[in-house]
């Protein structure tokens, strides 16, 4: 695809977030701001947007199953027939946001994008956000598996209401987040306050932009743009940094600077999402194979791969690969030995 | 272009947003504004083009170009899908709800388990087809006895009877067809496109389903009690990008074929005879509509052009 026809998307944004975290005082500030865009808005309750806009769609979460045969390939038949309906406006939006209930898996809905070829061809995926109440969700992760998984999912977490809590107990719960997922962006943030284009506009699903899958957690001191934040802490101190482990939800990543051989990955990596596809939450790489001058580049939900030539190498670039994992129950030996194996 | 349509000789082309555009026999254009923004589906039988919008209106466009609101949706929800039956009966959704209107009476409404993706009226009798997940409902409206479940697990999204009634078909989410032989619901699954299929008509007697969705033009057989099953397809006219819209002839065993590259083909099913309609352009031929004598081909493309082929 050239990049003038890919540029032409539409971006969506899904806002995902456990009840009560601050989703809809989220969704009115990014619809109430004066950035002069015009969003249309896919949400589940009607009447909870305090914002007139003809172009906010109620929809009904119904998922159903591909039959393709694999359990965990979910997609949301709604979401397709509504953004199929919002196309016929096209012009007179900017970008998607798509309000997903507080019970919702974020999955189906990002699978949407890539199973769906004239959803595919006319909109992207920008990003996952979740927000977080900094209270509760201490205890949702305990207690509710969507909360996790909305962890887990996201590219960006507003962590929201730390004006409720001690910075011990915000710290303990960023530690959590941190266990279960590293890579993501994360604020804090006080009724949901942050500068919209943290939220809107990040390319977390763009294969170009899969450059930077080290935990964020190890540079988020360095962060080369401003923020609008109530608190203005956010440019904390990491050191005494918890670390938690999540029971069942982890992350990791891989990394070789062998180059691999591509007639041993493919198959490694199709035949791990088969296997393992419904555990793993989501994957990205960046991979170096023998004799390929280009980078190749890929992300994956559960079973659902998305991969390509990038770009040349340059000469003072790491040839090296790297992959991350984020998931439920990972064989981290396993996928581990796995992937040692294919180098060339 | 959502759709093509004939009142008469006159070309209706649905536009995504708000309009109709008329295009006489002499060529001659005219813009009817009917719905308060997106339309979402269209329907017609040659007399009147029922349409239904985003504003939640179900609106009825005769050929004189008068128009008239059938519906308002009370929760101003989006008309998803429509059909034009006998008799004038016309039927619409919005959400998980059917609803028909025959005659003079009230609307009747139907709640089905999922969002309709598709209705289809039966050649004869008020009967509706209503597609959503997992298979299709069938309804007679004036009827007290139980919709009948047709059922095939999946995402169904759009739906048609056979012109005798007999079979009844549907295009899925997966790159496939689902048909039922209506009478004992015996399953055929028609599947091998590259796509899914978003196209598909049945030539006039009913012998053949068109299908686009693939890189040529596919047409399954339905002359005998089994419809296409142990049967394989025809496959004319291969091309490089894939069939967007077919449209048969009212008369003969012509099928109308449009690419996603703009170009147009009329393809004769018995011998799979080429005549080119319309040459490549900017963009997928969305809309392809024949006049009620076949002698009109009305088309229009995702970017907005429209015409008519005389074929007189």
């Amino acid at each position: 695809m050239s990049e003038a026809a890919s540029s032409e998307k539409i971006p969506v944004t899904v806002l995902t977030g456990y009840l009560g975290a601050g989703k809809t005082t989220l969704l009115n500030r990014i619809l109430s701001e004066p950035h002069g865009k015009k969003y249309a808005v896919i949400v589940n309750e009607f009447g909870e947007i305090g914002i007139d806009n003809e172009l906010v769609v109620g929809a009904d979460e119904e998922v159903f199953e591909m039959n393709n045969g694999c359990i965990c390939c979910t997609v949301r038949g709604d979401l397709i027939r509504i953004i199929e309906g919002l196309l016929r406006r096209k012009g007179k939006f900017d970008a998607i946001i798509i309000e997903t209930t507080g019970l919702a898996d974020p999955a189906p809905v990002a699978q949407t994008f890539f199973v769906d070829e004239n959803v595919g061809k006319k909109t992207k995926l920008d990003a996952v956000v979740t927000v977080a109440d900094a209270k509760w969700l201490k205890d949702r992760l305990k207690d509710a598996p969507e909360a996790k998984n909305q962890i887990a999912f996201a590219d960006v977490i507003l962590l929201n209401k730390t004006d409720l809590v001690t910075d011990a107990e915000l710290r303990e719960v960023e530690a959590r987040i941190r266990g279960i997922n590293p890579y993501a962006k994360l604020h804090r943030t006080e009724r949901s306050k942050i500068a919209l284009e943290e939220v809107l506009g990040r390319n977390a699903f763009d294969l170009d932009r899969i450059l930077d899958i080290e935990p964020e957690f190890l540079h988020a001191d360095d962060h080369g743009h401003s923020h609008d934040h109530g608190d203005g802490h956010h440019h904390h101190d990491h050191k005494g940094l918890k670390h938690y482990h999540d029971e069942d939800m982890q992350s990791f990543s891989l990394k070789t600077d062998q180059p691999l051989n591509p007639d041993k990955f493919f198959p490694w990596v199709q035949d791990l999402v088969a296997k393992d596809g419904p555990s793993i939450l989501r994957c990205k790489g960046i991979l170096s194979f023998k004799d390929d001058p280009d980078r190749f580049v890929f992300q994956g939900v559960h079973m659902i791969l998305d991969g390509d030539h990038q770009r040349p190498w340059k000469d003072d670039e790491k040839r090296d690969s790297r992959l991350v994992f984020i998931g439920r129950n990972l064989p981290e030996a396993k996928i581990r030995q796995g992937f040692e194996s294919c180098v060339a | 272009m959502v759709a093509a349509h004939f009142l008469g000789r006159t070309a209706v082309l649905v536009l995504g947003e708000e309009e109709l555009l008329l295009v006489a026999a002499d060529g001659e254009e005219r813009r009817l504004a009917i719905h308060g923004g997106g339309i979402l589906a269209a329907a017609g039988d040659g007399e009147r083009i029922v349409t239904g919008g985003d504003d939640g209106k179900v609106i009825s466009t005769n050929p004189k170009g008068e128009s008239r609101t059938l519906a308002t949706d009370a929760k101003r929800r989006w008309i998803d899908r429509v059909a034009a039956g006998p008799d004038g009966a016309v039927a619409w959704s919005a959400g998980k709800t059917a609803f028909v209107q025959a005659g003079k009476g009230e609307a009747r409404s139907l709640d089905v388990p999922s969002t309709v993706a598709g209705l289809a009226f039966a050649p004869k009798g008020l009967r509706l087809a209503i597609a959503h997940y997992n298979g299709v409902t069938l309804w007679f409206p004036n009827v007290q006895s139980a919709p009948e479940m047709l059922e095939w697990k999946g995402s169904h999204h759009d739906v048609a009877f056979s012109p005798d009634g007999k079979f009844l078909v549907t295009a899925m989410q997966e790159p496939m067809l689902h048909g039922w032989r209506v009478a004992d619901g015996k399953h055929m699954r028609m599947s091998g496109y590259s796509a899914r299929v978003r196209s598909f008509a049945w030539t006039a007697g009913g012998k053949w389903l068109a299908t686009g969705g693939s890189e040529q033009l596919v047409v399954w057989p339905f002359q005998s009690k089994d419809g296409p099953m142990g049967k394989t397809p025809k496959m004319f006219a291969a091309f490089a990008v894939r069939v967007s819209v077919v449209a048969c002839h009212p008369k003969q065993e012509v099928a109308a074929v449009g690419y996603e590259d703009g170009t147009i083909l009329m393809v004769r099913l018995d011998d799979g005879a080429e005549v080119l309609a319309k040459n490549p352009g900017k963009a997928p031929i969305t809309a392809l509509a024949w006049d009620s004598v076949g002698s009109l081909l009305a088309f229009g493309t995702e970017a907005g052009e429209a015409g008519v082929v005389d074929l007189g």
